[in-house]
């Protein structure tokens, strides 16, 4: 990685318009909720809605116009002496950095200062890793799609599968099945999706899991203890970190 | 300087590069010509790293490239069409070359910098640039670092004259250091007084590499607009005789 390029993409994103605004937006929206709702928790419950849908759209949407509107200057980059990887990964830090930078200030200012708690602190974790996770993903996108709309078309059909049509499958899954006890594979299988990792972790610490019955109960024993919370922080990273290392090795052999 | 053997290159089905074999030295202005789509753009971004070869070889200062980045630090490239990240202002984008390339300030040749006026806008955000400002920006710093090697892929598009007239200046003093510059231009004229050897490319091959002079005299003409017109249509005649078989 190459500290100059970090530097550079974080000096042009902070005077991005589109990085302020969602800045802004988030705030507002943290600073409306937060005002207006006097039970943590139930602030907290708010936010969790606005963060899993907001945050991932955002940040995936944003990361890939962001590089297909670069990739001219990524080229320019790769004509420079520069080794390519170091390129591709200090433009993901940029990215990365910056879109967890927006969202600490939209969310996780106000939820630290209103909202100090054992699942205030989740839902900003939460929230800092789903930025960084849609980014990479947004890497992965924008590398092997050369075309911008359909590279952009993709960021949003990723999206709607991982906000919307993933729950669809599941909740279609878990009544075709019902009879059967599938708690445990439940586990398992939120595990494919990033954003349900999030939600669980979130409610898990709001005490919200008493109202999901059995399931919640499985939930709470898996991921209340230290080894469940341990590897659900380790899939989170390989989230973040499996999407970016395909991109690298793409970009690597990439024609530009 | 820079031999290339027997490179192809493909994009799906698409064979852009046909077995080209190049040998290209320092002190020499090589003018790469062809029509639209013919491999001239390819060919420089293979040279640079940015397009990874099929099959075949480069190698620069007797060293294979591929995988290799370092010896970028002797290449400068103006590309065809200079994108910057819309945000930053020229003397953001100045520094980050700077930074880039570790040469120090006082070696740093500010020769076009300092002739296309650009110190009296480095507040200007790139995005509210024109062309021609970009075409300058680019130039700028594709002869800043005082490379070996110069690539210049359509220098002219967008320059206006005075522009243009510097830059040609600029091109001849570096010609006159032993260095080695490519130029791929569709405007002939701008070059004939610069150009000592032309590249001659179609459907990927290279049909010719000969200096100027024997162009001249092959074709019997004395202007190189001429000799390139009189040589394209003569290749219009072959394809259409294979065509007519």
């Amino acid at each position: 990685m190459s500290k100059k390029i970090i530097k550079y993409v974080i000096t042009d994103l902070l005077r991005n318009r589109t990085v302020l605004l969602y800045t802004l937006v988030l705030l507002a929206l943290s600073l409306g909720v937060f005002l207006m709702e006097d039970n943590i928790d139930k602030g907290i419950a708010s936010m969790l809605n606005i963060v899993l849908f907001v945050v991932p759209l955002v940040s995936i949407v944003f990361s890939t116009i962001y590089l297909y509107n670069s990739s001219e200057f990524i080229g320019l980059l790769v004509s420079q002496p520069l080794k390519r990887q170091s390129i591709w990964l200090s433009i993901a830090v940029g990215l990365g950095v910056m879109m967890a930078f927006a969202f600490f200030v939209g969310i996780g200012v106000p939820t630290l200062i209103f909202a100090y708690s054992a699942s205030g602190l989740m839902l900003i974790v939460a929230g800092l890793l789903l930025s960084v996770i849609f980014v990479s993903l947004a890497m992965w996108t924008a590398v092997y799609i050369r075309d911008k709309s359909k590279g952009i078309g993709l960021a949003i059909i990723l999206w709607l599968y991982f906000a919307l049509i993933f729950d669809a499958i599941l909740l279609f899954l878990l009544f075709q099945f019902a009879d059967y006890p599938i708690e445990n594979i439940m586990v398992a299988i939120s595990m494919l999706n990033p954003i349900d990792i999030s939600r669980i972790l979130v409610l898990l610490e709001i005490d919200l899991s008493a109202m999901m019955g059995y399931t919640g109960a499985i939930f709470r024993d898996f991921f209340g203890t230290g080894g469940g919370m341990f590897v659900t922080l380790g899939v989170m990273l390989l989230w973040f970190a499996v999407p970016l290392w395909l991109s690298n090795r793409y970009f690597k052999k990439k024609d530009l | 300087m820079i031999e290339i053997k027997q490179l192809s290159k493909h994009f799906g089905k698409l064979q852009v590069l046909r077995e080209i074999d190049l040998s290209l030295e320092g002190g020499q202005c090589i003018s790469l010509i062809g029509p639209n789509g013919s491999g001239k753009t390819t060919l420089i971004k293979s040279i640079l790293g940015m397009v990874i070869p099929s099959s075949g070889t480069i190698h620069f200062e007797g060293k294979n490239i591929s995988r290799e980045w370092a010896y970028r630090n002797d290449i400068g490239y103006m590309p065809q069409i200079g994108e910057y990240p819309e945000n930053m202002s020229i003397g953001q984008v100045l520094d980050m070359m700077k930074d880039i390339r570790k040469i120090p300030e006082n070696l740093l040749d500010t020769e076009l910098y300092e002739k296309f006026e650009l110190d009296k806008m480095l507040d200007k955000r790139m995005r509210t640039l024109s062309g021609g400002t970009r075409q300058k920006v680019s130039a700028c710093l594709a002869f800043m670092f005082s490379p070996k090697v110069l690539i210049l892929d359509e220098p002219t598009a967008g320059l206006d004259p005075v522009a243009t007239e510097i830059l040609k200046d600029k091109i001849i003093d570096e010609k006159h250091k032993n260095k080695l510059i490519m130029i791929t231009s569709h405007v002939l004229s701008d070059l004939d007084d610069l150009v000592s050897q032309i590249i001659y490319m179609q459907d990927g091959r290279v049909m010719f590499h000969k200096s100027l002079v024997e162009l001249k005299v092959d074709t019997g003409t004395n202007k190189l607009s001429k000799a390139i017109a009189h040589i394209m249509s003569l290749k219009q005649e072959l394809s259409k005789e294979t065509i007519y078989e």
